[in-house]
């Protein structure tokens, strides 16, 4: 599988992101530049983790104007997997990909700390190998996760499968305390009405090897790689 | 080119704006053999400034020992210093103050501390891989306390966080000793191939000088000899600096691919303290050559910014490029990917002189070895009184609690101890993908990609000890920093240090640093770890109080295995817990004696070679895989330390027939150096006795793990009680809510 992680100015686990896919998942993978116009060789796009462009302005509101985000449309639009990590989420967001908008969390504070999801959907191909109702545990790293949509908009997520990740406690069950952010309906990731671009504020990548403290990031990877396959 | 001399001498108000002396005017004077013009006199002021000459330090920190087989860059020579750790890499790594920045304006003064320590690590060439963060607080229950705070601990996150590189490390402390001078020291590791080593000399005439990153403005002028004076509440907002981690998040990838990518960098400086003019000189300094600038290729962010204020400019996020003669386009080409502006503004020269042209005219012309060859000071090292008066400690004069319980909890609950979560959840901690043992343990643990091994970092330095014996304080600093790297199972290998300090001109804050750097060469001797890299921060001091003196010290570690790591948490129901080390638990200068009883007096004490012999036998025991849990006893004495280990783990105590150490109080809550708390298996008790009898380390048990609850000597709370105190101490302190406990 050939995998590309798209390096915008600020982007900060682009190379964290080349790692697992690389070493870890055992893809194809490849840098980006956020100048490129063309995507054509790979199967998978990976909008990784950061600051892109400082998060000035709004968190992905520049980079989802970079010249590279037209080849990700076409990537999208041909039904190809895309994947937005954290600020590839909020990107994927601005570039109207994705529906909604990110908030500044509830705490006013940015948070490094590590959640549990549930799968609320395996129907995409970040989630076709885990289990319904799944639960990972993978790290947030965010001050803007607070995700919100109009209540048509969360309508239309809900009718139709969307939600393919709501943080949840340890033990599956939601409560107020186990969203980290205010997210509405605890919702941590979402996809688009083809189901082939997903965005996520968690990080698989920081949670695919054991010595890091956790794989349940793999279920990712192996999702991918497993839909490749089919 | 020559100089008029027709400028009156400078007024007493214009020497103490460029923080020189009338003794130093004429020094300079007489060295040039004619009065320095107003641009040279900002220049000589800013490069004579403590900040960047060490006109007192230098003398003494000459003390601390500097060389050994692995390290590759000592202190003084390069922007930070390096070690080797094997398989062809080295670590480089400095720890820097940003206290007076930051006591005006807490966010920006912290965040541009930060940008400032990334920016030394990789003008080396190296990757920045890791933060950390030594901070000390007045106190929380003061509105401006918290707003320092919270600024400072929000600035530093802002900063590393959009950067990526991991904020890892670090400790706080509370005290009211640092009301109005909180100290916020930055320390950055960085991880490179020995070959990629990059130097900021300026060397070989002819060779191009690139400026490099944001434009040049007025803020920050006069930031090196702010930091050299007292009082940083009676100056201004305008001497601190605004960061852009944006912008330095360019830097850093421009300047690693364009090292990466040609040959044509001979030299990386970042522009800091005194900005031009430091950055320059120093270059040039190194390369034993001359600089001339042409102020008129600088980009302004200003208009009709005269000399004077572009030479002393502190505006962040810039960087001065050696360029190959003819070659700097090359190296601006890789700068125009990553967005970057960038200016030939000068050239290496062989004259040995930094000369400033404006449009042609000269603004200044100055030997580049009178401003790197600062006047030094020396002053006698006379024991204060006051340490006559805190030294002793009368234990009868002192009750015992009556419900020990209660202590605990305050304890537990105390801004110096409760859980650090708080602000290190503020920290991206894991981007990179390294790290191993995240905040919260003795050390951070960092793997390294493509080894088997990791690093580990420790900062510490307690400055109530120091007060209390400033020697004392200067060895446990190394002392307690190497034991936390040990903890992991690391093999300590170097430090960098911070010196936080009171007016040198003033003879106890003089005393205490001359005693409390001869107190870390001792351990550092002891520990055969040497100094690579540092940083002096002196005057501080607030309302003509100086601050306690708070030597602090980042050590670093290397663990060959990174599978042999120990984490500080109790593991499994029925190991036996153990007190490892000689330290005699006592109550001078505890943190007990401060919280429960208001009072900071005693003398502490330190034995290095048991210090020595303690930290040998847990790095053993974790190589022979014998230890569950390891981790230094350290504030808060014997019933903490269980406590933290226990929280780690999730894990309860039953220690109720804790061997008595003098009185109760003593044995719960009575601190000292060497002491280890360590768990095992039942079927590692024979192994590690007889390791720790072989090195003469006493053993003490203490109890065993298991069961929800801490019984702990006649304590007896419910872990999920005591969890919930410690948990919420600091948030709540740094919300300005009272603690439940």
């Amino acid at each position: 599988m050939n995998a590309a992680v798209v390096v915008f100015p600020g982007s900060n686990c682009d190379a964290d992101t080349l790692h697992v896919l690389s070493n870890v998942a055992g893809m194809h993978a490849r840098y980006a530049w956020h100048a490129d116009t063309a995507l054509d060789d790979v199967d998978l796009v990976v909008l990784p983790g950061g600051f892109s462009h400082g998060d000035y302005l709004r968190t992905g509101a520049m980079a989802a104007r970079a010249p590279v985000m037209t080849a990700v449309r076409d990537h999208a639009a041909r039904g190809r997997p895309v994947l937005g990590i954290c600020n590839g989420f909020q990107i994927l967001l601005e570039a109207g990909l994705l529906p909604g908008a990110m908030l500044l969390n509830d705490s006013t504070q940015f948070r490094c700390e590590w959640t549990h999801l549930r799968v609320e959907s395996t129907q995409t191909p970040c989630t076709s190998a885990a289990g319904n109702g799944q639960v990972l545990r993978l790290p947030i790293a965010h001050a803007e996760g607070n995700y919100v949509i109009d209540p048509d908009g969360l309508d239309q997520l809900h009718d139709h499968d969307r939600v393919v990740f709501r943080y949840v406690s340890p033990d599956g069950k939601r409560s107020a305390h186990a969203n980290p952010n205010g997210a509405i309906d605890d919702i941590a990731g979402i996809c688009n009405a083809a189901r082939n671009v997903v965005g996520m504020m968690p990080h698989p990548e920081r949670a695919s090897e054991a010595a890091l403290g956790g794989e349940d990031g793999r279920a990712i990877w192996d999702s991918l790689l497993a839909a490749a396959g089919a | 080119m020559t100089l008029t001399p027709t400028h009156e001498p400078p007024s007493d108000e214009v020497l103490r704006e460029v923080a020189l002396t009338r003794d130093e005017y004429h020094f300079a004077t007489d060295l040039l053999d004619r009065p320095p013009n107003p641009v040279e006199l900002g220049i000589i002021g800013g490069m004579w400034s403590e900040h960047c000459g060490y006109k007192h330090s230098r003398p003494l920190l000459g003390r601390l020992p500097s060389e050994a087989p692995h390290v590759l860059i000592g202190p003084g020579e390069e922007n930070a210093g390096a070690v080797d750790i094997g398989h062809g890499l080295a670590i480089v790594m400095k720890v820097e103050s940003h206290n007076h920045p930051s006591a005006v304006e807490p966010f920006q003064g912290a965040a541009t501390g930060v940008g400032g320590i990334l920016r030394d690590i990789f003008t080396m060439g190296a990757r920045p891989i890791a933060l950390l963060d030594s901070l000390r607080f007045g106190p929380l229950d003061d509105r401006r306390g918290r707003y320092l705070a919270n600024g400072i601990v929000g600035g530093i996150g802002w900063y590393g966080n959009c950067m990526g590189v991991p904020t890892v490390g670090g400790e706080v402390q509370v005290s009211a000793s640092y009301r109005g001078n909180p100290l916020v020291n930055a320390m950055c590791v960085g991880l490179l191939e020995h070959e990629q080593l990059t130097s900021a000399a300026a060397s070989g005439a002819g060779n191009e000088l690139i400026l490099v990153g944001a434009d040049t403005g007025r803020d920050g002028i006069h930031g090196a000899t702010f930091a050299s004076v007292d009082d940083p509440e009676a100056s201004h907002r305008g001497v601190v600096q605004v960061g852009n981690p944006f912008m330095e998040k360019l830097l850093l990838e421009a300047c690693l691919e364009v090292l990466q990518t040609t040959d044509a960098v001979l030299g990386l400086q970042d522009l800091g303290a005194t900005g031009l003019t430091s950055s320059s000189v120093e270059s040039a300094g190194r390369g034993g050559t001359g600089v001339v600038l042409h102020l008129e290729h600088v980009a302004r962010r200003a208009s009709g910014m005269t000399p004077y204020e572009v030479m002393l400019s502190e505006s962040q996020e810039r960087m001065l490029v050696v360029a190959a003669r003819g070659r700097a386009h090359e190296v601006q080409r890789v700068f125009t990917k990553w967005g970057l502006h960038s200016d030939v503004i000068g050239q290496v020269t062989e004259t040995g002189l930094l000369e400033v042209r404006d449009n042609g005219h000269a603004a200044a012309t100055l030997p580049v070895t009178m401003l790197t060859d600062a006047p030094t000071y020396t002053y006698p090292v006379e024991r204060p009184a006051y340490l006559d008066e805190v030294g002793s400690l009368d234990l009868d004069a002192l009750p015992e609690p009556d419900d020990p319980t209660t202590a605990f909890l305050q304890l537990l609950a105390s801004p110096n101890i409760a859980s650090r979560r708080p602000i290190y959840r503020q920290y991206d901690h894991m981007v990179g993908a390294n790290t191993v043992i995240a905040p919260g343990g003795d050390a951070a643990l960092l793997r390294i990609k493509g080894t088997p091994m990791a690093v580990a970092l420790s900062t510490d330095g307690n400055g109530r000890t120091t007060y209390l014996d400033p020697f004392v304080g200067g060895a446990a600093a190394i002392a307690e920093s190497a034991r936390n790297v040990s903890c992991t199972g690391a093999r300590p290998l170097a430090f960098t240090n911070c010196l936080n300090f009171g007016s040198p001109e003033q003879p106890a804050a003089y005393y205490q640093l001359s005693r409390a750097i001869d107190g870390m060469a001792a351990a550092a001797r002891a520990l055969e770890t040497p100094v690579i890299s540092g940083n002096v921060s002196l005057y501080n001091e607030s309302g003509g109080e100086a601050i306690w003196p708070t030597p602090v010290v980042g050590m670093l570690g290397v663990l060959d295995e990174a599978e042999w790591r120990c984490g500080m948490g109790f593991a499994n129901d029925g190991d036996e817990i153990a007190v490892l080390g000689a330290g005699r638990p006592r109550l001078d200068g505890s943190e007990y004696l401060s919280i429960v009883h208001d009072r900071v007096a005693g003398q502490p004490e330190i034995n290095l070679v048991d210090e020595v012999a303690v930290q040998r036998l847990v790095r053993e025991l974790i190589a022979g895989r014998l230890l569950s849990s390891a981790h230094d006893c350290s504030d808060g004495g014997l019933a903490v330390a269980l406590a933290e280990s226990a929280f780690a783990g999730r894990c309860g105590v039953r220690a109720s027939d804790l061997p008595m150490s003098g009185r109760l109080d003593q044995t719960l809550f009575g601190e000292s150096q060497s002491r280890i708390v360590v768990s095992y298996p039942p079927l590692a008790g024979a192994a590690v006795a007889a390791a720790a009898a072989t090195l003469s380390v006493p053993l003490t048990p203490v109890g065993t793990v298991g069961g929800n609850r801490l019984s702990i000597g006649p304590m007896d709370v419910s872990l999920a009680r005591a969890e919930q105190v410690w948990s919420q101490g600091l948030e709540l302190a740094l919300a300005g809510q009272a603690s439940p406990g």
